[in-house]
């Protein structure tokens, strides 16, 4: 294809992305590195007689509002958000070292630290929901294909629904079964023999239930893949094991899985950028309490009335150095492809 | 598959049979007992004294004089216009398909027949924004759009989400496209076609079933996405899940939590028809980027 035809073919889209992803993210970095103006402040001096004079500071709120208009962006302050209190934090970390004697204490002061907070149950989230996706997906693949044919299809229908649906609205329906109310609460508190127990008062059984829902989530998601691939399994080369006198687990072992391992791959990669973003659980659970992410967090300073945009935005560019690290190898293997296309 | 289906022993095709089964109750049963129970009362629903209430519905004879009531219903769609949010997702959703696949099946027809490097710099460039939370760039429109006063209005939420969905879509019908062969375009051009010519009379008829599924997965996008529709639109103009996430604050605190199960419900039946009738092209998209690659 011409040079002049590829670019008129990509224009639409390509103006889309730069006016609506990269522009914004430009826009992002900016207003990182700039703080709201603070409030302008006057001295009136006011005298009384027989009391004498005295000075007070109020704020001027015509000038203030000016400024603000004047300059929407706010004052440039470096990197400052980047390292204050609610982001890296580093002169708490610093003192938190110098003065904690055991691993445990810093970890718990650690945890009072938002972003930090943020950062342990995101990356808790992605690195335990992925593994127990891939292999209940893998299971689920293994015994549906193994299934008669009419009920392969309504098993993949009712599969797909915990993967379709809206994540809030999933999230929801879980949450109102899980409720110390709801059937799931009350088999709960039946089986551990605690009425009292309540998902909302604990931080680790809302742990627990958060990535229980993660992983009902996306396991329909590994279970199509892995169950595509199985649909193109060497049959040949079963045969032959067979005859080499492989057990059944030995065939899965050696014969299955590696030929499945490229799909585990793509399955684990697309996991860990999708789960980093862990977010409408948190909303859904109501679990701000005990457990926060790093897109919640975002989603935090923006709203309300105040609209922190500058901390919102020293978070997002946060978040996207933590998305560009872990997608390192996918990039690479974007580049090994391309090559071995050429 | 024969070579799968051998004798297997009993023991096996029972744990089979109950695994799937048990697999089976785990992604459906959520769904059949919120529907249930969106007919009943709250304290049905949840049911302090006795899980069987949610069943019978003890309370909900008690109240309305049998067990199945629209109250739910009632209360989200007329008293808290519900279908106020409904008709606003559904503009959003159809405006973002359509303007998602004409741009993007443009695009990814470019991407698919050009082999110059600067294809693989946009597909990787895709691929990166595909994978940014896309809460992350929010905070980037807010300011702007403050600024152009088109902060809260539907078509600007329109535009960046057809803009957020088109590296996903790029994607899925870049490698669509790459199916259909090049002689295709060839021979088109042979015959006098120009390049576009060759893209809309030959190549698009070809692809229906791949625009169809991308189309799907354009829709899902739109229809699923929380964190950008609540933050870019305005009270008035919200959609269904914002809506549902704002009935959560105000309804739990007046006790109508019947309203939010209602919504969630009529939220979720467009995605259950949606699978039902579109179950081999969802399949085949999700397969799609990853059996290839």
């Amino acid at each position: 294809m011409r040079h002049r035809t590829f670019f008129w073919f990509i224009l639409p889209t390509a103006t889309a992305m730069l006016l609506f992803i990269a522009f914004p993210l430009v826009s992002v970095l900016l207003q990182s590195v700039h703080a709201p103006h603070p409030a302008v402040l006057i001295k009136v001096e006011t005298c009384t007689p027989l009391v004498g004079c005295t000075e007070e500071t109020t704020i001027d709120q015509e000038a203030t509002r000016e400024l603000r208009e004047a300059e929407p962006l706010g004052r440039f302050v470096g990197f400052d958000i980047f390292f204050d209190r609610g982001h890296l934090a580093l002169k708490e970390i610093h003192e938190i070292v110098l003065n904690s004697d055991d691993w445990s204490n810093i970890f718990s002061r650690l945890a009072n630290l938002p972003f930090y907070r943020a950062m342990g149950f995101t990356l808790t989230f992605t690195f335990l929901v992925t593994p127990f996706v891939i292999i209940i997906g893998f299971l689920v693949a293994m015994t549906v294909n193994a299934l008669h044919a009419r009920l392969k299809g309504v098993v993949i229908f009712f599969s797909l629904l915990p993967f379709v649906v809206t994540p809030l609205i999933g999230a929801l329906v879980l949450f109102w079964m899980i409720d110390s109310r709801g059937i799931l609460g009350n088999a709960v508190q039946w089986l551990a023999g605690d009425p009292s127990l309540s998902l909302k008062a604990s931080t680790g059984l809302m742990w627990i239930s958060l990535i229980v829902y993660g992983i009902w989530h996306a396991a329909p998601f590994a279970f199509i893949i892995f169950y595509a691939g199985l649909q193109t399994l060497p049959l040949d080369q079963i045969e032959a094991a067979k005859i080499d006198g492989a057990s059944r687990w030995q065939q899965v072992r050696y014969v299955v899985i590696p030929h499945l391992m490229p799909l585990i791959t793509f399955v684990a990669l697309i996991q860990l950028m999708d789960n980093f973003r862990v977010f409408e659980p948190i909303v859904g659970f109501n679990a701000s309490a005990h457990a926060t992410s790093l897109s919640w967090f975002i989603f935090n300073d923006l709203g309300g009335e105040t609209r922190q945009l500058s901390a919102a935005s020293a978070s997002s560019v946060l978040t996207i150095i933590g998305v560009s690290i872990l997608l390192f190898p996918v990039l690479v293997r974007t580049w090994q492809d391309f090559q071995g296309k050429n | 598959m024969s070579g799968m289906i051998q004798r297997r022993p009993w023991s096996l095709k029972i744990t089979l049979y109950l695994f799937a089964g048990l697999w089976l109750v785990i992604s459906a049963f959520p769904f059949i007992w919120t529907v249930w129970g969106s007919f009943k009362v709250e304290l049905d629903f949840f049911s302090i004294s006795d899980w069987t209430f949610a069943l019978s519905g003890e309370r909900t004879k008690a109240e309305y004089g049998r067990p199945f009531t629209g109250a739910g219903y009632e209360g989200a769609w007329i008293d808290k216009q519900f279908w106020q949010n409904a008709s606003n997702t559904f503009i959003i959703c159809f405006f973002v398909v359509c303007t998602s696949l004409t741009i993007g099946t443009l695009g990814g027809y470019a991407l698919s027949r050009s082999s110059h490097r600067y294809t693989f710099w946009l597909l990787v460039t895709a691929l990166i924004f595909r994978a940014m939370p896309p809460i992350t760039l929010v905070a980037g429109y807010m300011l702007p759009f403050f600024e152009w006063n088109i902060w809260g209005i539907l078509p600007t939420t329109i535009i960046v989400l057809v803009a957020i969905n088109q590296p996903f879509t790029l994607w899925m019908l870049h490698s669509f496209f790459q199916n259909i062969p090049k002689e295709l375009d060839e021979s088109a051009k042979v015959d006098g076609c120009t390049q576009f010519e060759a893209f809309r009379y030959v190549i698009i008829p070809a692809m229906w079933p791949g625009v169809i599924t991308t189309g799907l997965f354009s829709f899902l996008l739109a229809y699923n996405d929380f964190a950008v529709t609540s933050m870019l639109l305005a009270e008035e103009n919200r959609t269904m899940v914002p809506a549902i996430a704002a009935f959560l604050g105000t309804t739990y605190t007046e006790g109508n939590v019947m309203f939010a199960v209602a919504a969630v419900v009529s939220t979720t039946v467009p995605l259950f028809i949606l699978v039902m009738f579109f179950q081999k092209q969802i399949v085949s998209g999700l397969t799609a980027g990853a059996v290839k690659g």
